[in-house]
């Protein structure tokens, strides 16, 4: 089983956002940046799948040579070699074709990937890498078996779940349930160090879109309390001044 | 030159959701001076394909082989790029559903259409320019993105375009797009849907509870207040981890983005990750019992006392409320 698993460097959950250049363009200033949490959990989850021997774990990332850390903590955590995409990661479809390239004849059966970067949340790149290698996509999976070579995905509905099934290869995006997310341990740390980091330049891709500015939700007035006693009061003013019920 | 829309159909009918699609397609439609056409697929009723006439569309296509009445992902993608090309559509809408999710990215490459998720306006259109507005960083920032292809593919969230009537009536047609088996590869085994409960993602109140409820055990007030206001429940990061409730019901940075018109948070502290994900709920009221939770610094109303008191006392306020009303 040759698993493939996609990770994107993302500003860490904690990180106050703000942005420069006239609200065109992320502020990294003292920015700590992370493996983006459901692509820990996706890593996670292939590692479960690969232990025993049962498979081999490369890990993609597109990004410059500043995340590189992210990419050693992967291999920390478990990936066996990795790779990097050396370019910006301007949008899902540059994201999608750089890593659609790479994998196209390399005899992944499972491609895993967060179900989301918790940046731009786009939510697309596994469905177009599905296109991109025509094979089939299930987007936001929370639980996620292997039987041979058959893939048992619950995918998250409104209201409900649909449990999927499809022959590899396949590529599946993961959200919370599918694992736990592992800690690296020490001997993780120090074999990270030395398992290889191949770097490939990119490939020429269409340009659709275009991040013009940015800007942050507007701060709410002041909280209006009101006491425990006065409940009804709460209602009334949820239904004549917020008019929501 | 037309705007075509997916209509989303849960078991055979439209969600209000759906509906809010099709109006906020028309309005793109009317600045492009140009139709709407609407694309259902599967097995719906005549009635509630009349209805998409209603909200906007002048025209319906619909798709409704056997082998299409169950979802399948690469098989959809492909009859909506094929209607995208029949129809000459310069825009395509989608809801930013999970089905959204897994058919519009497919689409895009399909078509080389640049596509902007999660969208929660109408466009800025300028000489065939679009820009549009859609939340970036889990919901703590938003991004204004341009979209420049020729063909344009746009979803957009649950709960941020009013529902409009347009009393139009759509003519109704048959289209056939041939599949191949490959766009069949994955099966559907088994659909769970609560029928009972609102769907957290598309809801318009929701009720949700943190840490100061103590333990799962203690949901029953939670789930009884939701009740009777016809609303979803949700919870934050610690709760969905230490499993007293499911994950699908995690807002927050690393969970789900909502935006719902009422957000009820009942002994959630209110940290940045968790706050990430409600920032775009229209109002806000926090229940805590400690005042200097930082939830109430982000809050419309507040109530500082104990949940276990408040929450019930509350649930018999919009009960008595609901009884008048």
């Amino acid at each position: 089983m040759k698993i493939l698993v996609c990770v994107s460097n993302v500003p860490d959950t904690t990180t106050k956002i703000t942005f420069t250049n006239e609200n065109t363009q992320f502020n990294t200033t003292g920015v700590q940046f992370v493996l983006n949490p459901y692509d820990e959990i996706a890593l996670s989850r292939a590692i479960e799948l690969a232990e025993g021997g049962k498979g081999t774990i490369t890990v993609i990332h597109v990004g410059e040579i500043s995340s590189e850390p992210t990419i050693r903590k992967a291999l920390a955590i478990g990936a066996d070699d990795a790779v990097r995409i050396n370019a910006a990661p301007r949008d899902a479809y540059f994201v999608a074709n750089q890593i659609a390239t790479y994998a196209r004849g390399k005899g992944f059966d499972l491609i895993l990937t967060g179900r989301e970067s918790i940046d731009y949340n786009g939510s697309q790149v596994a469905a177009m890498l599905g296109e991109f290698l025509d094979i089939p996509s299930i987007s936001i999976v929370k639980e996620l078996a292997l039987d041979g070579q058959v893939v048992t995905a619950h995918r998250e509905i409104e209201g409900g779940k649909e449990v999927v099934s499809v022959s590899v290869p396949v590529i599946v995006s993961c959200a919370e349930g599918v694992a736990e997310p592992k800690i690296p341990n020490m001997r993780g740390i120090m074999s990270a160090r030395t398992k290889p980091l191949q770097v490939i330049e990119p490939v020429q891709t269409p340009k659709f879109l275009t991040f013009k500015k940015f800007s942050t939700p507007a701060p709410r007035g002041t909280v209006k309390l009101v006491s425990e006693a006065e409940i009804a009061e709460l209602v009334n003013l949820l239904h004549t001044e917020a008019k929501v019920i | 030159m037309s705007v075509l829309v997916y209509v989303e159909n849960v078991s055979g009918k439209f969600k209000k959701s759906t509906f809010e699609v099709v109006s906020y397609s028309k309005a793109i439609a009317d600045q492009l001076k140009t139709e709407l056409v609407a694309i259902s697929i599967g097995d719906v009723d005549q009635g509630s394909l009349n209805l998409l006439g209603n909200y906007g569309a002048s025209k319906v296509l619909r798709v409704s082989t056997d082998k299409l009445k169950s979802f399948a992902n690469q098989a959809y993608a492909t009859v909506l790029a094929e209607a995208v090309k029949h129809i000459n559509a310069d825009v395509l809408v989608l809801a930013n559903s999970f089905s959204g999710k897994g058919l519009a990215p497919r689409v895009s490459v399909k078509l080389q259409a640049g596509l902007v998720d999660g969208v929660l306006e109408l466009p800025q259109i300028d000489n065939n320019i679009f820009t549009v507005k859609k939340t970036a960083f889990s919901g703590k920032a938003y991004a204004f993105v341009e979209i420049d292809s020729v063909i344009k593919i746009i979803t957009l969230n649950p709960n941020s375009y009013p529902l409009k009537e347009y009393g139009l009536t759509a003519t109704i047609e048959d289209f056939v797009v041939e599949l191949k088996a490959s766009d069949f590869s994955a099966t559907i085994k088994e659909v769970v849907r609560a029928t009972n409960k609102v769907s957290l993602p598309e809801a318009e109140l929701v009720v949700s509870a943190g840490r100061g409820m103590k333990g799962p055990e203690n949901w029953g007030m939670i789930e009884e207040l939701a009740d009777v206001l016809g609303a979803a429940t949700a919870c934050s990061k610690p709760v969905s981890d230490a499993d007293w409730r499911p994950h699908e019901e995690h807002v927050g940075q690393t969970g789900i983005a909502i935006s719902p018109n009422l957000y009820i948070a009942v002994g959630i502290s209110g940290a940045i990750q968790h706050l990430a994900g409600v920032s775009s709920s229209k109002t806000i009221v926090v229940i805590n019992k400690d005042p200097e939770a930082p939830f109430f610094k982000a809050a419309d109303y507040g109530v500082v006392g104990d949940a276990f008191e408040v929450v019930p006392k509350l649930t018999e306020a919009i009960k008595a409320y609901k009884a008048h009303n």
